[in-house]
């Protein structure tokens, strides 16, 4: 009972493995899926890097078991572009040094993508403590900062064009 | 840093469940959010030869209110009470609390009822019931029986559950009339352990007498720990300076904590009388502020 054949919906793509149950699901993402993008650091759920959507939530890869998600849905970082186009809030990471080395950045644009769907208008004492889940050495946060800022506000502009 | 090797089940219902567990016994681990489990499983501190996933008992999944006590299912996530209008509105300690456990991200996955067997003495939903107060109930193949929050934690990440034994739901009394609460924690960075944290819920009568109340500290002990001396001198008083101050006393009486690399424990004993006190004073100060409202 230790080997198990699960069924996965990554990115919309189906996937069919056969997992060993001690399978971490970053390590499963990472190395029978080969996508790499999202990034394994502490391995125990204290650095963010590896956060993924799981049915629609930011969790975890590293404290969640491959096996357990047989038959579930999972968005990771290599799925938010549409068409190949960067989303918004990726755009503005580029354009307010939200990013320096990288290494944080996937897992902070999925755990940011997740709030900002369910918190549209955070202050930004919510956005900080929204990021104590991440760890990044490189920024200050101050960049990352900016960037969920002015993708807020972009967002409620064109919402108000949209509805003149 | 991986894993250990474990057989792994993923029950369907609660039954099946039960059966794993008969029949595995002690090498078995039920697994919930996991957010504390995985990380001492990749750790190596922990190495079960067998994890039960509750994940796909939904039945297990619910926040209910039948007009006198709140009902939460034991696989309620952590994000479901912090977003609740039923439990903000009828147990307001266990919203002010929720959301200094771990981040946003752990939250979506962690458990009601996972941090309740886990058991961690600085954990805030332990503390918050315990200052609720409240039934456990736990399932075995055989029958379910119900314990109370205060027989329910035995010490350090060690509860009363038996290995055959799964948490299936708490119930906890929502107070009527004039009640406060209040919920406060020290910790180096936000989402870390907490070096100690407070806990207390108090109701008081028409002349702003304190009628019942529950403060609970965490952090200073192998358990949250009821400060039952400060809780029995409270009632029938009014919330004086003085009294405060005896509250402080027996709390520097009371409690016992332990230096580590984040504390020494005279700085814990520090924070623990400062943060009883901030609580109380707190909760008291609410409990009258709803009565203005009234008036």
């Amino acid at each position: 009972m230790s080997v198990h054949d699960i069924e996965v919906i990554i990115n919309g793509k189906q996937y069919q493995e056969r997992v060993e149950s001690r399978m971490l699901l970053s390590d499963f993402l990472r190395e029978t899926c080969g996508l790499t993008g999202t990034h394994v650091g502490c391995e125990h759920g204290v650095c963010g890097a590896c956060t993924i959507h799981l049915n629609g939530s930011a969790v975890r890869s590293c404290l969640i078991f491959a096996v357990q998600v047989d038959g579930q849905e999972i968005t990771t970082v290599e799925g938010l572009t549409k068409d190949g186009e960067l989303t918004l809030l990726q755009r503005n990471f580029i354009q307010c040094h939200g990013l320096q080395c990288g290494f944080c950045t996937p897992g902070i644009l999925m755990s940011t993508t997740d709030y900002l769907q369910k918190n549209p208008n955070p202050t930004v004492q919510e956005i900080k403590e929204m990021l104590s889940g991440h760890l990044c050495r490189c920024t200050g946060y101050e960049g990352i900062i900016k960037a969920i800022q002015k993708t807020i506000d972009e967002r409620s502009k064109n919402y108000e064009a949209e509805r003149r | 840093m991986k894993p250990g090797k474990f057989d792994y089940y993923c029950p369907k219902t609660v039954d099946e469940a039960l059966a794993i567990l008969e029949e595995v016994g002690f090498d078995g681990k039920i697994i919930a959010g996991g957010q504390s489990l995985v990380p001492i499983m990749n750790m190596r501190l922990s190495t079960p030869e067998c994890l039960i996933d509750i994940n796909q008992l939904k039945d297990l999944q619910f926040i209910e209110f039948d007009g006198s006590k709140m009902k939460i299912g034991a696989l309620t996530r952590q994000t479901e009470i912090e977003m609740s209008d039923a439990v903000q509105k009828h147990l307001g300690l266990l919203s002010e609390a929720v959301p200094y456990i771990g981040h946003v991200q752990t939250r979506n996955r962690g458990t009601f009822g996972g941090s309740l067997v886990h058991a961690d003495p600085t954990a805030e939903i332990p503390l918050s019931l315990m200052a609720l107060g409240g039934t456990l109930h736990i399932a075995s193949k055989d029958e379910v029986r119900e314990v109370n929050v205060e027989d329910f934690f035995v010490t350090y990440l060690t509860t009363d559950i038996m290995p055959n034994e799964l948490l299936t739901e708490i119930h906890i009394p929502v107070q009527e009339g004039r009640t406060g609460y209040s919920f406060h924690e020290i910790s180096r960075r936000h989402g870390d352990f907490a070096l100690v944290a407070s806990a207390c819920q108090l109701s008081i009568d028409s002349q702003d007498r304190i009628s019942k109340v529950r403060l609970v500290l965490g952090g200073v002990d192998a358990v949250p720990l009821l400060i039952t001396e400060a809780n029995e001198l409270m009632k029938g008083e009014d919330l004086s300076d003085s009294l405060l101050n005896k509250i402080a006393d027996i709390v520097d009486e009371m409690v016992d904590p332990e230096s580590d690399l984040h504390a020494t424990a005279d700085y814990r004993r520090h924070l623990a009388k400062k943060l009883a006190v901030r609580t109380v004073k707190s909760a008291y100060e609410r409990a009258r502020g709803e009565n203005n409202e009234c008036s």
